[in-house]
């Protein structure tokens, strides 16, 4: 029997309803438990001194000042921890050509990137361990640093590691058509220079582990704030050479991720290395100034890139030449090539055209290693696409809503294939456009904009249409090689008191994935979702799979829970049939009841059945199954991703004469699939908007020519604040995928995809009658004046 | 050892209605005697410079950055934190706004953020949208984008409005 989900009077009708989320009490009565809040016994904290320079040989190490500081214990060197713990190099297999040299958990012979960890300092308190880190003395020989992203594969650029032969790491080109015969016949051509900051995901949790190694048992038990536990699980397996059975991964509640906690980082690794040696319990929680160092950055891309159209405004052909710098190793096991082989699948994402050239070039660079961050590439792709759009839009004075309806693919052309061979399940752009403009009133908007000109203000409207992947299956990672679970899983039992229990591979980070299974799982057995009890993210107890990255755990982990929630109703109605001499097909659960499906009345409570099940099961015929406990599994088997869709619009005002931008207003329509949650839905994308808003006007990680970061703390790195930022007003077209019965595709990195977008068109526009234009992110007030030419040198 | 240079101090205070009495490091920062001594974890530590607001308490009814002050300036103030203002129900009403508006994801800048709001809201009038979001703007939050967080506390102002009126 399927969920008729159409319709909104159905039993049990979860799905699609706002429930509360079981954990966000204890959150607002301040009883979560996240890592740093956990105390082990006979538990050490670990410091690191780490690399004061971009690139250097490590000469002679003195400890000796560090040892003599009160409740030290002990201190690693790289070469110590190389001895208990193999190094990792981060490629996969199909991303041809992608290189990176082995890493360590401490670096051994040179460092790389300023705030490579060096040594580890472990002591019985956190400040005598920080204290002990900053009395280490390395002797760093420097060596010439690399820090310019498009010199550095110039032939006099230094080779960062000379054993890979170059600094590039990964090239990819893709071409499809004919792009200089388009470019060269074209009505109109227009190029720009794109450039999108380095930023970091500035989770207000720091990176946090705590590790246990139980040398009487030979178990690992690994404290940490993770999206990906049991991937987790098979690297410190992997690299400290112990049975992946012997390793637990448990993440409790973690506070932000945004992509940042997905990956291995050495100072992890270490902290785990040390615990085996040590045998006692190692707390690891990065301070900020190491948030900034060693946190993953991304988006750090210059482009180049051209949009071909003729007189009515159809794109004929796009080129788009990206670089990025990725610091100075692939970041393991995901890899630093995926950001450039987004922008290359994504640029034109939304449109209809044939002819499509991209390159990605991603090359060595001693700063901070790069890596995947919320909406991945999805930023870059989409500021360049739409920059271009609107762009063309103007050189041919054409509306830029009119130029995307003329070139969005239509409604019903699906399936689709892009012409960077992404292949389309079914999309709406036109409908979440429709949506939008009636949303925003466009019309009104416009006329408003109008009026504020002739008062002298510079107001702009900036639309931006993007696609987002969502729901990956191992064609991201498990093709190329890597242990990481694209299938996820759920564990669905009926306990005696008929309360259920549900145990999910995918993780909470506070996006509400316990909701959203708690109603899942609620609505598929027939029980109140306050019935239901979530448990994620321990190894030992959930199902094997990937947790929360790539926008799948409503996607991936809900419809395992659906399905694991649909086979226990049916072995709870077998087992109701049996005491009831009923036909299970005429029996329902709902509200906790077995009941007449017909009739609704009520026949059994699942309570009684439980008691019977567990306790009386001498009554129950001897060969009558009665397993309240079922589990399943979930992967996407047709489409190598579920690409969802929307649109996004900004409305803001400049002031030219200070470059300050305010943002007035911000829209969002989603296509996400069937949505399972509305409320948590929208605050996902809410929160997303304001994370690419942050990129827009304020991110930005600076480096000097020297490889030294600058602006390593809150105060200087800027991050968006509640005064700036504006409301948002969200709305919804829902395509289901097929692929699951639930129908449910990603929402949580929409909002970050296409804001950046939506803000550098609405300044432009702004700005277009003063004959400027800003296309480098952030667009600070400094970047505006330039770009109006009150500032020079 | 002098008294200027002792590196323990003394400090007498009341913490969530209790009397505690410690011996601190004279460098220790509140939000690690809360954390490390107290157990009081409901506070977090997370720029640890006085920018994020994750650290936010109670002290003598200012909302105060636990990162900026020291335990021994602690000395005969009175101390609320997170744990103490549920167990009083003192913020009840703010607490579920939050929940009913999922004006939180992770939570880890919920605590401070609700002892930040408190404090405003505790000088009564309905505040404006514009002076909620300027009295939160040192509260830093990644996860939600502020709106359901504005939301959620101009919903309790106008319920407590609503409530003196009745
Ligand atoms: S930790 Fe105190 S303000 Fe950030
Ligand atoms: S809820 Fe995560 S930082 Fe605010």
């Amino acid at each position: 029997m399927t969920i008729p989900f159409n319709n909104p009077d159905r039993p049990n009708s979860y799905i699609g309803k706002t429930v509360p989320r079981p954990n966000a009490a204890k959150l607002v009565q301040g009883r979560g438990r996240y890592v740093d809040d956990i105390v082990l016994p006979r538990m050490l904290h670990v410091a690191f001194s780490r690399s004061t320079v971009a690139h250097a040989k490590i000469g002679t190490i003195d400890l000796e000042e560090a040892k003599a500081v009160k409740g030290v214990v002990r201190i690693f060197t790289g070469a110590d921890l190389a001895e208990v713990c193999s190094p990792w190099v981060a490629v996969l297999a199909h991303l041809k050509g992608l290189k990176s040299p082995p890493q360590h958990p401490l670096a051994v012979d040179r460092a790389c990137w300023v705030g490579e960890p060096v040594v580890a300092v472990v002591a019985t308190t956190r400040a005598a361990a920080e204290e002990a880190a900053s009395m280490v003395i390395v002797d760093f020989e420097e060596l010439p640093a690399v820090t310019d992203t498009m010199t550095a594969l110039d032939k006099d650029a230094p080779v960062i590691h000379p054993d890979l032969g170059d600094n590039l790491a990964f090239r990819r080109l893709h071409e499809a058509g004919d792009v200089d015969a388009a470019f060269e016949t074209a009505h109109k051509v227009v190029s720009a220079s794109f450039r999108t900051a380095r930023h970091t995901g500035v989770t207000l949790e720091p990176r946090s582990i705590l590790v246990d190694w139980n040398p009487a048992e030979g178990q690992m038990t690994a404290y940490h704030a993770t999206q990906a536990p049991h991937m987790m699980q098979t690297v410190f397996a992997k690299h400290l050479d112990i049975p992946e059975s012997r390793v637990r991964v448990i993440c409790g509640d973690v506070g932000g991720s945004y992509g940042i906690k997905v990956h291995v980082y050495p100072d992890e690794v270490a902290t785990a290395a040390m615990a085996k040696v040590m045998g006692r319990p190692i707390k690891f929680i990065a301070d900020r100034l190491e948030s900034y160092t060693t946190d993953i950055h991304a988006r750090d891309h210059e482009i180049e890139a051209k949009i071909a159209v003729d007189a009515d405004g159809k794109i004929l052909a796009m080129d788009v030449d990206d670089w990025t710098g990725i610091g100075p190793y692939s970041v393991y096991p995901r890899t630093s090539a995926i950001e450039g082989n987004q922008v290359v699948n994504l640029c034109g994402g939304p449109y209809d055209f044939a002819n499509y050239r991209a390159q990605t070039s991603v090359v060595f660079q001693n700063k901070t290693p790069t890596c995947q961050y919320r909406a991945v590439g999805h930023p870059i792709a989409v500021a360049i696409t739409e920059g271009l759009v609107d762009m063309a839009a103007a050189a041919i004075g054409m509306d830029p809503v009119e130029i995307r309806r003329r070139n969005m693919y239509a409604d019903d052309a699906y399936p689709a294939t892009s012409p960077a061979n992404m292949k389309f399940e079914s999309l709406s752009h036109h409908a979440s456009m429709d949506k939008l403009t009636e949303m925003m009133d466009y019309d009104a908007l416009r006329a408003d904009q109008t009026e504020a000109r002739k008062q002298g203000k510079y107001r702009g409207i900036g639309i931006a249409s993007f696609i987002e992947l969502t729901n990956p299956s191992p064609f991201m990672y498990g093709i190329g090689g890597a242990r990481i679970s694209a299938q996820d899983g759920c564990t669905v039992r009926m306990d005696p008191d008929g309360s259920v229990v549900a145990l999910s591979g995918v993780t909470e980070q506070g996006q509400g994935t316990e909701a959203m299974l708690s109603q899942v799982v609620a609505e598929g057995v027939g029980v109140d979702p306050s019935n239901v009890r979530v448990i994620t993210g321990d190894t030992q107890v959930t199902p094997y799979g990937g947790g929360t990255w790539a926008s799948r755990g409503a996607g991936i982990g809900g419809e395992a829970a659906l399905q694991a929630a649909r086979a226990l109703r049916a072995s709870i109605l077998e087992v109701a049939a049996a005491m009831l001499q009923a036909d299970a097909g005429r029996l329902d659960i709902r509200d906790g009841q077995v009941v007449d499906m017909d009739s609704g009345e009520e026949r059994m409570p699942l309570a009684e059945l439980g008691r019977i099940v567990y306790f009386r099961g001498d009554t129950l015929p001897k060969d009558l199954p009665r397993e309240l406990v079922q589990t399943r599994h979930f992967i996407t088997m047709e489409y190598p991703f579920a690409f969802t869709n929307g649109v996004q619009a900004s409305y803001l005002e400049v002031d030219t004469d200070t470059g300050v931008v305010t943002l007035l207003k911000h829209w969002c329509v989603e296509d996400c699939g069937r949505v399972i949650n509305p409320q948590l839905v929208d605050e996902q994308i809410r929160g997303g908007i304001v994370q690419g808003l942050g990129g827009a006007l304020y991110e930005e990680i600076h480096y000097d020519e020297d490889g030294q970061l600058l602006n390593g703390s809150m105060a200087d790195y800027l991050v968006p604040m509640a005064a700036e930022m504006p409301d948002m007003q969200v709305g919804h077209v829902e395509t289901p995928t097929k692929e699951s019965e639930l129908g449910a595709k990603g929402a949580g990195e929409a909002g970050t995809a296409g804001a950046p977008a939506a803000v550098m068109n609405a300044i432009n526009d702004a700005l277009r009658p003063l004959g400027a234009q800003v296309t480098e992110m952030p667009f600070t007030p400094e970047r505006i004046l330039r770009a109006l030419g009150k500032l020079q040198d | 050892m002098t008294e200027m240079f002792r590196d323990k101090v003394d400090v007498s205070l009341t913490v969530n209605g209790e009397p505690v009495e410690a011996r601190v490091p004279a460098g220790q920062h509140m939000i690690d005697f809360l954390r490390l001594e107290l157990g009081l974890t409901g506070a977090h530590a997370s720029c640890e410079h006085g920018v994020c607001g994750a650290c936010t308490i109670r002290v003598d009814d200012d909302a105060v950055r636990g990162c900026l002050m020291l335990a021994a300036q602690a000395d005969g103030t009175e101390v609320w934190t997170i744990e103490g203002l549920t167990d009083t129900n003192a913020i009840r009403d703010l607490q579920e706004a939050f929940v009913v508006r999922n004006a939180l994801q992770c939570g880890f800048c919920t605590p401070g953020m609700l002892v930040a709001a408190e404090e405003l809201l505790s000088k009564g009038g309905t505040p404006s949208r514009a002076e909620i979001r300027e009295h939160l703007s040192g509260n830093y939050c990644r996860c939600t984008g502020y709106e359901a967080i504005i939301d959620a506390v101009e919903s309790v102002a106008q319920g407590r409005a609503g409530k003196g009126k009745a």
